[in-house]
């Protein structure tokens, strides 16, 4: 562990609206591989990053939802977010939402104790062991927010190779965005539609039956385009893969409860 | 007079680009060739990301005294006997160069490769008072037999198969056998040479753009790659370099700074195959050369993007990179942009130039992926001027209302976190019954964008911070 580190961090863990709302087995996931790597964890409450705002034009709301979030995360040593694209919101562009001085410095202090989840685990915690076994083969799909915004690409790659049982088949351009794009899937949506097929595709060639990923929005998009197409391929949060959650009902299968 | 602008309609445009299966075949073509290609090129050189930032800071250098820089290269392009141009507007450009055609007597004018002649609409111009312009670059030829714009900045011809190509061919060049072969690309080039031949030394008039214009030397510098560019400046009688104010530089030696970013960037090249330097007329020594040299000047409202936000945008060199990367572009192509300039940088420049009125799909057509940016070699922030321009158009309310009323209903919640969270409960439970168990939903009230292509999982029922306090209760209990 890093010599700035907390003893025993405390986490105010940022679950992300989509995750709040469609699938909240990522953020227990979260939970678990936080506390599983000796951080205290917590929930403050919340709604949203505004990147919504942020992309919509609508400067001020995304102001002031930056300021809730600062806010409601000031007491924590970190903030962890299981997603690039919020953790990118958070991370580069708070500080440009503000013209004062001072609240710029806050942000900018909000900003440097933010991460992404796998980014937090391997550079900031070190982490070098996953209590997770999971036989198969799955491929990765890099989210472009925290792949260009945050330099996320080796983290997630490393701790799924923890995993014991678990083999990561890479597809073709990796790098290429899936199309959700947030708003754009549904003001766009035929665009959106062509660029997920290719992504589908290259998931597709890898032969490996699983796609995973560190953003739900990707997910969602990804595995809803597979489904709609009638393509067998399921799609998991790498959080939950992480927490041994791999076996339990992928994004768009109905759950046993 | 203009070209017809199609702008406002790329939702269609895009779904009949989405529909059209040689179009679909060539974009792949281009996916798969250029983003290898430059990737390759960027890693040969280990100092690549250090000439982006030399590139970067030459740009932005210039345009800090773009007013200084442009005075000294007249001064030069003047004392190398040659005739500088400051036009304003398109039309002060057409006029301009109509006249020094009229002058000379012109018939033929041929032309090197130049997206600011299509900005201008100049081939329109000079066709209708009697002037034949003649493109010589390949897919600049073979889009103008068309009747088409270019839907790349540097592959003007790249959304048309080879078949589409052989067929243009054979109703273009009748002279030729019928029989001929046309099956490969080498084929198609040699023919096309053939024929442009003749036009070359035809040619009263050579216009051509300009990669960069150097203050120093007064010197206009053009890339190509089929040596078309040489022959049309110095075959005619004149050469007419057609450029805008943003592609000056202070020296020689910026100039092939840029010159090493420039290839690399957009076709993989180290350099393109010729790099050619001009300056002034022919002088009583030299064997050859145009006996006239101007310079058009292009101001077209890129003096109104100093000092602004959109700044950056001017350090754009025209490689093309963000095109060939781009999620959007590589699906639905140039020409669903609507005008001359397509993919992320058009969606930053059209709006400047034809008015965001016209041009609003542009900068919201767009995934934010980055990746334009991540290979724009002179490292522009496209998405975050994207941004700018949809703020523009959020606070003049140019906005879809239905988008509006959503993002304020969303907006007024996620402001208020204590209705957020029981609404967003109730929410959550609907979409649960609706799925009828099935795990995911086919079809959404008021989310019909999202259903028309994909299904959306069904959310768990509950969200993540109800079940997260009922946890941390457990949690006490069971500690206690």
């Amino acid at each position: 562990m890093n010599s700035q580190t907390p003893a025993r961090p405390r986490v105010g863990l940022f679950v992300t609206c989509l995750v709040d709302l469609m699938r909240p087995k990522i953020g227990f996931a979260a939970a678990k591989l936080l506390e599983d790597a000796g951080c205290t964890v917590e929930v403050p409450s919340q709604t949203c990053c505004g990147q919504p705002a942020f992309n919509a034009g609508d400067r001020a709301t995304a102001r002031d939802l930056a300021r809730q979030v600062i806010e409601a995360f000031e007491p924590y040593d970190y903030v962890v977010v299981p997603s690039g694209s919020c953790a990118g919101m958070m991370k580069t562009h708070y500080v440009e939402l503000f013209d004062d001085p001072e609240e710029q410095a806050r942000a900018g202090r909000f900003s440097a104790r933010t991460f992404e989840l796998t980014s937090f685990l391997v550079d900031v915690l070190k982490v070098e062991r996953i209590n997770a076994i999971y036989e198969g083969t799955v491929t990765y799909h890099d989210g472009c927010a925290g792949l260009r915004e945050l330099g996320i690409k080796d983290q997630p790659r490393k701790l799924l190779g923890h995993v014991v049982g678990l083999t990561l088949a890479e597809m073709a351009d990796t790098e290429a965005c899936c199309g959700f794009g947030g708003a754009f899937s549904v003001k766009y949506p035929e665009i959106s539609a062509a660029i997920a097929d290719r992504k589908t595709a290259n998931i597709g060639a890898t032969g490996a039956p699983m796609v995973v990923a560190g953003d739900l929005g990707c997910l969602m998009h990804i595995a809803g385009r597979m489904q709609r197409e009638g393509r067998p391929v399921q799609a998991r949060h790498v959080a939950e893969m992480l927490a041994g959650m791999g076996h339990e009902p992928a994004i768009g299968e109905p759950d046993r409860s | 007079m203009a070209v017809r602008i199609t702008s406002p309609a790329f939702k269609a445009n895009a779904r009949q680009a989405l529909a059209d299966a040689p179009l679909q075949t060539s974009m792949r073509n281009l996916e798969v060739n250029f983003i290898g290609r430059r990737r390759a090129a960027a890693e040969r050189l280990p100092e690549f990301e250090a000439l982006r930032d030399a590139a970067r800071d030459i740009k932005d250098h210039t345009l800090a005294h773009l007013d200084l820089y442009l005075t000294a290269f007249e001064d030069k392009v003047v004392q190398a006997g040659g005739h500088v141009h400051w036009a304003a507007t398109a039309e002060d450009a057409r006029t301009i160069v109509l006249d020094i055609c009229k002058r000379l007597g012109a018939r033929t004018v041929t032309k090197g490769k130049s997206m600011i002649s299509e900005e201008i609409a100049l081939n329109e111009h000079l066709e209708q008072n009697g002037v034949t312009p003649v493109e010589t670059d390949l897919g600049e030829y073979i889009i103008q037999l068309r009747g088409e714009m270019p839907s790349h900045i540097i592959a003007p011809a790249v959304h048309l198969t080879r078949e589409q190509v052989e067929g243009d061919f054979r109703r273009a060049h009748t002279h030729l056998p019928k029989d001929r072969n046309l099956d490969e690309a080498a084929t198609m080039l040699a023919e096309a040479r053939g024929v442009l031949r003749g036009r070359f030394l035809a040619a009263d008039v050579g216009i051509t753009g300009a990669n960069f214009l150097i203050a120093e030397t007064g010197t206009s510098v053009i890339v190509t790659n089929e040596g078309n560019g040489d022959l049309t400046q110095t075959l005619p009688k004149a050469h007419i370099v057609l450029a805008s104010i943003e592609k000056v530089v202070p020296t020689l030696e910026d100039a092939t700074t840029l010159l090493r970013v420039l290839a690399r960037s957009a076709t993989g090249q180290e350099q393109a195959v010729y790099t050619t330097f001009s300056t002034g007329p022919r002088r009583a020594a030299d064997p050859d050369g145009p006996g006239e040299y101007h310079v058009v000047l292009l101001d077209n409202g890129r003096s109104r993007m100093l000092g602004t936000p959109f700044q950056p945008m001017l350090r754009c060199i025209r490689c093309g990179a963000c095109f060939n990367h781009c999620p959007v572009y590589q699906r639905v192509g140039g020409h669903a942009y609507g005008w001359v300039y397509g993919g992320p940088m058009g969606a930053v420049l059209t709006p400047t130039l034809i008015g965001i009125h016209q041009a609003g799909h542009l900068p919201n057509a767009s995934t934010f992926c980055g990746r334009c940016e991540d290979v724009c070699p002179m490292r522009i922030p496209l998405p975050k001027m994207m941004r700018h321009w949809r703020e523009r158009q959020f606070e003049k309310s140019q906005m879809p209302l239905a988008e509006r009323y959503a993002l304020d209903a969303w907006a007024y919640f996620a402001r208020r976190g204590w209705l957020y969270r029981p609404a967003s409960r109730l929410g959550v439970a609907a979409l649960r019954l609706l799925a009828f168990g099935r795990g995911r939903l086919r079809w959404l009230p008021f989310a019909g964008g999202w259903t028309s292509q994909r299904d959306l999982p069904a959310p768990a029922g509950t969200t993540f911070q109800a079940a997260w306090k009922q946890h941390v209760k457990a949690r006490r209990r069971a500690a206690r």
